[in-house]
């Protein structure tokens, strides 16, 4: 056995004030915390999995109730949400950029910008959900969803009970994103917080990256939810 | 063999750095969370065996005597609860894994050290939660929460625990994340996957399974809590829902589960069987890549839960031979198990007895889970003792006996300090023996045509002697379990200094010192060697010459 020494002293001269003391050097650091965020959004992927494996269950049970449930829910607040989470990652990008070549104000401005879209996304989310409500598409007790045609089968209608899975499968799923959405706006206000506080730079900023991957991840789950919730039956 | 060395002086290690309650509850060192993980599944473990005991003490009659039928259901539930998700899930990884991934890997600590502290504030979160519902009503589903029993007709305490269960599998997915990231970037120079021990391998492939199976429990949890609250229909028949989705959606995570509980262990009888064999493991790569075999496979063949629940034949079918296929990666582990042993220098110390008490109750389990696995079987004897025997074999006589054999081989390590080796010896026996007794008779039992989960079986007076003989077993089985704890307890304190090696063992956790100082190494290793070089420790790598023709 070597002699009792200090410990963790070795390599204390090319110590980077963010490098933590278990590692050895900052590329390694960086790799540990970009593969962390990759095989959490792989566990993410597992989670949103389980529910998109419901909806394919009960679509294809229910093929035509879900057409027409689907087809009561505004695409138009779907498609403008779809298109604001699109601008979402371009900024969420730009951030990164602006972060790797020390533009701190652009750095700073991007992640701002994100952070409205983001607060818009859940603002027209909550005017669909009120007009869920005020549909009574809500399930639950004062649910209601009769005499609604099945699109491409005339005289029949959809059952209510089976546009009610739909239902609750949608408040489910966009309930879920929508809180992987505020979790999203915590972490973009506290890398605003450090970046305005010039924390970040192009040696150190980690966490604007990962942060941005976890954006892009959320963005991902609802460019799946999209077509499959708004537009599955929209031919005329 | 373990060798006990003179005073060992004060020198300073993770254990005598800091004092004090918020060194402990405060602290990102792997080993230390390690401890704190020890003491917290210590507990549930014996609330979990409390159950255990008052469940075998009902059976002991044929008539409901001692406990009424609500009680037992929460009985049998609260058991499996307690025992799945928060004693043998965490058990290996989170104790020993956490405590030797990085050692044995030359690291200074895992890759997020707060993320680690995180999961056990999780595991205690939900573990509160659990608790909370056992007191304050209990659950009395049966630990698989099956639908629509839990989501409409059950009037127990279910959102309550699985919000528990959902924040300690948080806990476990933020374990095997810090795994495979401080596999895959934190090596010690030199040290190749080939090189690795086959212990962390097994924590690699647990690793992926708490990833990819964990989330979907998850989000079935928060399915079955919203449909219990907002009378959603997902799995409820009359609404239009399919209960065989919940079960397809639980079992997708809670068969590989089983895995999470058995790789660990099997991982810790590799390093013992080399061990105390003085050899290198046979087909090291055969090993490595069964530990990843059964984890892959283990996501195909979930549905043989579901037999006789009502999915086609030609899934059954398909599953069916899926589920054989398991037994191949498990079978290879076996048998270079046995290779392994075969002319190897064997010690008779008590990690080894566990090892060897392993390989028994593991192949006596798997081998049965072949019968399971065949449909014509699995339809006779699904919902009998006979799947509650099984699952015992695999999860007390494998998981549980890796666990301990692992407790008594690092002990040196993590206390600094050596256990009694004649208690631990005769502990070793008395759970064998326990276990078996308890266990065996319920293959019987199943058999003949006992259904699991009930509490009166006075029309079957016949079965009482097979049952009185689990329950006797059930109580030797008992005071196997305390005797550890207490002289493991008893050496922290009287137990002789350990040496830093003192089973003379390869691997890097044990070139430091024992207790190991917080950062574990003083120099960071560099690996330049193959792993179980037990020929060269003990310079015995001396070719076989043929003495007479």
């Amino acid at each position: 056995m070597p002699d009792s020494t200090v410990m963790g002293v070795h390599r204390e001269e090319q110590h980077h004030p963010e490098l933590l003391h278990h590692f050895a050097e900052p590329q390694q650091q960086r790799d540990s915390a970009s593969l962390g965020m990759w095989v959490f959004l792989a566990t993410e992927v597992m989670f949103f999995g389980g529910l998109f494996c419901a909806y394919l269950v009960y679509r294809t049970k229910y093929f035509g109730d879900f057409g027409a449930a689907s087809k009561s829910i505004d695409a138009l607040l779907g498609g403008t949400n779809t298109a604001v989470l699109i601008c979402s990652s371009l900024t969420v990008v730009i951030a990164v950029w602006a972060a790797q070549t020390a533009r701190k104000t652009l750095l700073v401005g991007m992640l701002a910008l994100t952070m409205l879209f983001g607060l818009a996304f859940l603002g027209i989310k909550a005017k669909e959900y009120k007009d869920k409500f005020e549909e009574h598409h809500v399930p639950g007790a004062s649910f209601s969803f009769d005499h609604v045609p099945i699109p491409g089968r005339p005289g029949e209608y959809a059952n209510p009970k089976h546009a009610e899975i739909f239902f609750a499968l949608y408040f489910v799923m966009t309930g879920l994103h929508a809180l992987h959405m505020i979790i999203g706006l915590g972490i973009f206000a506290w890398l605003l917080f450090m970046a305005w506080k010039g924390r970040f730079t192009p040696a150190y900023h980690t966490p604007v990256e990962i942060g941005g991957l976890y954006w892009h991840f959320v963005d991902i789950v609802w460019i799946y939810l999209f077509p499959l919730l708004y537009l599955i039956d929209r031919h005329p | 063999m373990p060798i006990p060395n003179g005073p060992q002086g004060e020198r300073e290690n993770y254990l005598n750095k800091e004092y004090g309650i918020w060194s402990w509850l405060l602290t990102t060192d792997h080993k230390r969370i390690a401890l704190l993980y020890l003491v917290s599944i210590t507990f549930f473990f014996f609330i979990g065996g409390f159950f255990a005991l008052l469940i075998r003490l009902e059976l002991l009659t044929p008539i409901g005597d001692l406990v009424q039928a609500d009680t037992y259901n929460k009985l049998f539930t609260q058991h499996g609860m307690v025992m799945v998700f928060f004693f043998l899930i965490p058990s290996i990884p989170a104790v020993l894994g956490n405590f030797l991934v990085p050692m044995m890997i030359g690291a200074k600590d895992l890759a997020f050290p707060r993320i680690n502290l995180l999961s056990w504030y999780l595991y205690i979160i939900g573990g509160i939660l659990m608790l909370h519902a056992m007191l304050a009503g209990g659950v009395d589903t049966g630990w698989t929460f099956y639908a629509p029993f839990s989501t409409n007709y059950s009037n127990s305490r279910i959102v309550e625990a699985g919000l528990g269960i959902f924040i300690a599998g948080f806990s476990s997915i933020l374990t095997g994340l810090n795994f495979v990231v401080t596999i895959h970037r934190m090596r010690a120079p030199g040290l190749t996957w080939s090189r690795l021990p086959l212990f962390i391998w097994a924590h690699y492939a647990t690793s992926i399974i708490q990833l990819l199976g964990t989330p979907v429990i998850a989000v079935t949890i928060v399915l079955v809590a919203a449909e219990r609250a907002l009378h959603l229909g997902i799995f409820d028949p009359r609404l239009g829902g399919d209960p065989l989705l919940f079960q397809h959606l639980f079992w997708f995570y809670s068969h590989p589960a089983v895995y999470i509980m058995i790789l660990p262990s099997m991982g810790v009888v590799t390093e013992i069987i080399a061990c105390f064999s003085r050899k290198r493991i046979f087909g090291y790569s055969f090993v490595a890549f069964s530990s990843i075999a059964i984890a892959v496979f283990g996501f195909l063949v979930w549905a043989h839960h579901m037999f006789v629940a009502g999915i086609s034949v030609y899934s059954a079918l398909v599953f069916s031979f899926l589920s054989y296929s398991v037994a191949l990666p498990s079978a290879v582990k076996v048998f270079n198990w046995t290779a392994t042993l075969y002319k190897g220098s064997i010690h008779y110390d008590a990690p080894m007895l566990y090892a060897f008490g392993f390989l028994g109750l593991f192949t006596i389990g798997g081998l049965t889970g072949l019968f399971l696995a065949a449909l014509g079987i699995n339809v006779h004897v699904t919902d009998t003792y006979f799947v509650v025997a099984h699952f015992h074999y695999i999860m007390v006589g494998g998981a549980v006996m890796g666990y301990l054999g692992g407790m008594h081989f690092w002990w040196p390590k993590i206390s600094g300090r050596l256990y009694p080796e004649g208690w631990a010896r005769l502990a070793a026996l008395i759970v064998f023996i326990g276990f078996n007794l308890t266990f065996f008779p319920q293959f019987i039992l199943g058999y003949l045509g006992m259904p699991r989960r009930y509490y009166d079986y006075s029309h079957m007076p016949e079965f009482q002697v097979l049952n009185v003989m689990s329950t006797a077993g059930s109580t030797i089985l008992g005071v196997g379990y305390l005797l550890p704890m207490v002289y493991f307890l008893w050496s922290m304190r009287y137990g002789k200094p350990a040496l830093d090696n003192p089973w003379n063992a390869a691997g890097l956790e044990w070139k430091t010192a024992s207790p190991p100082p917080t950062f574990n190494f003083d120099e960071e290793p560099v690996v330049t060697w193959e792993a179980y070089n037990y020929e060269e420790l003990d310079g015995s790598h001396i070719e076989e010459v043929p003495i007479a023709r």
